[in-house]
């Protein structure tokens, strides 16, 4: 192995590491920002309707055991060798920690506290965005912390289709051009930015929600993303 | 005025929370709505801020139809108060209170300004005004709720079971804040409870509801414990009702004896004089206040002991406290005798088990020919 050229990007890659970077936090953090803006609505629509809620979190389910592999063969016809043809079963996937993330959360919220919203004469918009959703903060950062550290790993699998994995690609070069060091820099990439963007979203939190006792401060139901568990199944896609 | 006629609230399922109650609930005063689980008070509560939509009758708010207005308008017309407070996790204390102001267009100064007007009001610390609620106790965060619900001056407050989640000490001291902002404010209170004595203690008058919302009584809380209307509302209001009456009737008209009372620096020829004709005699200190009982021939001028006295318990106040307070005292003496104290805490004269006995009857009498009774504390 030969540590000094690790940074050393091949030319067919056409970025140069920074690059890469940039371009797999664009592929990973799109994709889950996409999820929050489909899921927040979709699950107010579960908290409301309840019979939707079991249906949903099926399709969800059912579109997640779907190999991306897959999707991208149904979307290649369409979307080409692109960015797209990577986020978009990206974006399916983080439904399925998001939303039922967002609906326990919404739903989580004290029926007191409702009552007395209602009772000051919050209207139902109103009592939803500034009652409900702030509430809902901690257990909805908690679902975006797993979504982003998944997306972030599951971006390289794009070096299937023609190098639209960013740092993932790296690992196909090692194997073509036979530098181990390519693929030793990939893993190590995506580790530090998942940890990075994990600490971010865990700042983003404690600023959002001072109001939150300190000892309490981890959200235990939602769940911690649990990297070994994520790489496994990443892995396995 | 607010007035509910004869309301029925019907869900689909059949069940019938209110049956056909109609109530007049009078200006400027506390009015109870007490019964056992499943009787309709709560439903009843929110019917009226239109939380829940009457499935028959109306109910009129000063003489007009509560669904002329739009809802919210409505709403913010009335304070809540909900169990457990229900405070906005995500909000400091005085944005809690500042809501339904900032609902109403305030400015965020003004509104703030106002909160903390009642943190003051309510018994808050103003240090608490950026605090959490998190950080508050259950009894904090329960006037944090009346402040709330007080915040933008409504001149109707609707308080929902406010106090039953907080202990007895903590309840207690609640609902004599409560009296005490309403003997300033004046609002007109409506207040939901399934605890008779909170209904006692605290209503003007008292609506007791039976299971499957109807009506079983509706009077003054002295006319409640004297005339229960039937066999349901007597056994609602448990077995000691004869006693819990007698805080209704004041300790005034007692006949309280001041013979028997020596000071612990009295003379030989004070205690002879004192102790002709009573069993025992109450000692004081040189102020006046009361140290204990003891029998005449025990006492020997100039070497009474405090500490060999018996303990003359917890004195009542004579004139404020109710019968039902002396009565009390006198149970717990060991002499049967109870002491009387003036606002100062000065022995004003002794009383027994007897003279309480006759005070009783005489009271039982005076108010079986006039009903307006008015509620004494103690």
């Amino acid at each position: 192995m030969n540590w000094d050229r690790m940074f050393d990007i091949p030319s067919d890659l056409q970025h140069s590491w920074i690059g890469l970077v940039g371009l797999h936090l664009r592929e990973a953090l799109l994709p889950v920002l996409a999820g929050l803006v489909i899921s927040l609505p979709l699950a107010q629509l579960c908290v409301r309707f309840r019979w939707l809620y079991p249906p949903v979190l099926w399709v969800t389910t059912v579109l997640y055991a779907i190999p991306s592999l897959a999707f991208f063969v149904l979307l290649i016809d369409y979307t080409g060798q692109t960015e797209l043809t990577v986020m978009i079963p990206l974006t399916v996937y983080s439904l399925v920690v998001l939303v039922p993330a967002i609906v326990d959360a919404v739903r989580s919220v004290p029926q007191e506290t409702l009552a007395a919203a209602t009772a000051m004469g919050f209207g139902p918009v109103r009592r939803y965005v500034q009652v409900q959703l702030p509430i809902a903060v901690p257990a909805i950062i908690a679902g975006l912390r797993v979504a982003t550290v998944s997306s972030i790993s599951l971006v390289s699998i794009g070096a299937l289709i023609g190098n639209q994995g960013a740092l993932g690609n790296l690992i196909n070069d090692a194997n073509i051009y036979n530098r181990p060091e390519l693929a030793v820099n990939a893993v190590l990439s995506m580790a530090a930015l998942a940890m990075l963007a994990d600490g971010l979203l865990v700042a983003v939190r404690m600023l959002l929600t001072p109001w939150m006792p300190r000892r309490a401060r981890t959200t235990p139901k939602a769940g911690r993303p649990d990297s070994a568990a994520a790489a496994l199944e990443d892995a396995a896609r | 005025m607010i007035r509910i006629d004869s309301v029925t609230k019907r869900y689909p399922d059949g069940t019938v929370a209110v049956d056909r109650l109609s109530l007049e609930i009078p200006d400027r005063s506390i009015t109870v709505l007490v019964g056992p689980s499943g009787c309709g008070k709560t439903t009843t509560l929110r019917m009226i801020n239109r939380m829940i939509e009457p499935s028959e009758g109306t109910i009129l708010i000063d003489g007009v139809d509560s669904r002329q207005q739009p809802v919210n308008t409505l709403r913010r017309s009335m304070g809540y108060v909900i169990q457990n407070a229900g405070l906005f996790q995500h909000r400091t204390i005085v944005d809690n209170i500042a809501t339904v102001p900032r609902l109403l267009g305030w400015s965020k100064d003004k509104a703030r300004a106002r909160a903390r007007e009642l943190m003051e009001r309510v018994g808050l610390d103003a240090s608490l005004a950026r605090r959490y609620p998190y950080q508050l106790s259950g009894g904090q965060q329960q006037r944090v709720g009346v402040a709330r619900a007080l915040a933008a001056d409504p001149p109707v407050l609707l308080m929902d079971e406010p106090f039953s989640a907080v202990d007895p000490v903590v309840r207690k001291g609640l609902q004599d804040e409560l009296l005490r902002i309403q003997d300033e404010l004046g609002k007109t209170i409506v207040f939901v409870t399934h605890d008779i004595d909170e209904a006692v203690k605290l209503g003007t008058m008292v609506a007791v509801l039976r299971t499957g919302g109807r009506l079983a009584q509706f009077a003054p809380p002295a006319e409640l414990l004297s005339d229960p209307a039937d066999a349901f509302v007597e056994d609602f209001l448990g077995a000691d009702r004869g006693i819990r009456r007698l805080s209704f009737f004041s300790s005034a008209g007692l006949d309280l004896l001041t013979a028997p009372i020596v000071a612990i620096d009295a003379s030989a020829e004070q205690i002879a004089r004192a102790g002709t004709d009573v069993p025992y005699l109450l000692v004081t200190d040189v102020e006046g206040k009361p140290l204990g009982w003891s029998e005449p021939r025990d006492l020997t001028a100039g070497t009474i002991e405090p500490a060999e006295l018996l303990p003359c318990g917890r004195p009542f106040v004579a004139g404020r406290d109710s019968l039902r307070a002396a009565l009390d005292c006198a149970v717990l003496s060991p002499t049967g005798w109870a002491v009387a104290v003036d606002a100062e805490g000065r022995a004003a004269g002794v009383v027994s088990q007897q003279t309480i006995g006759e005070a009783i009857r005489g009271a039982h009498a005076e108010g079986s020919r006039s009903s307006e009774t008015t509620k004494v504390s103690g």
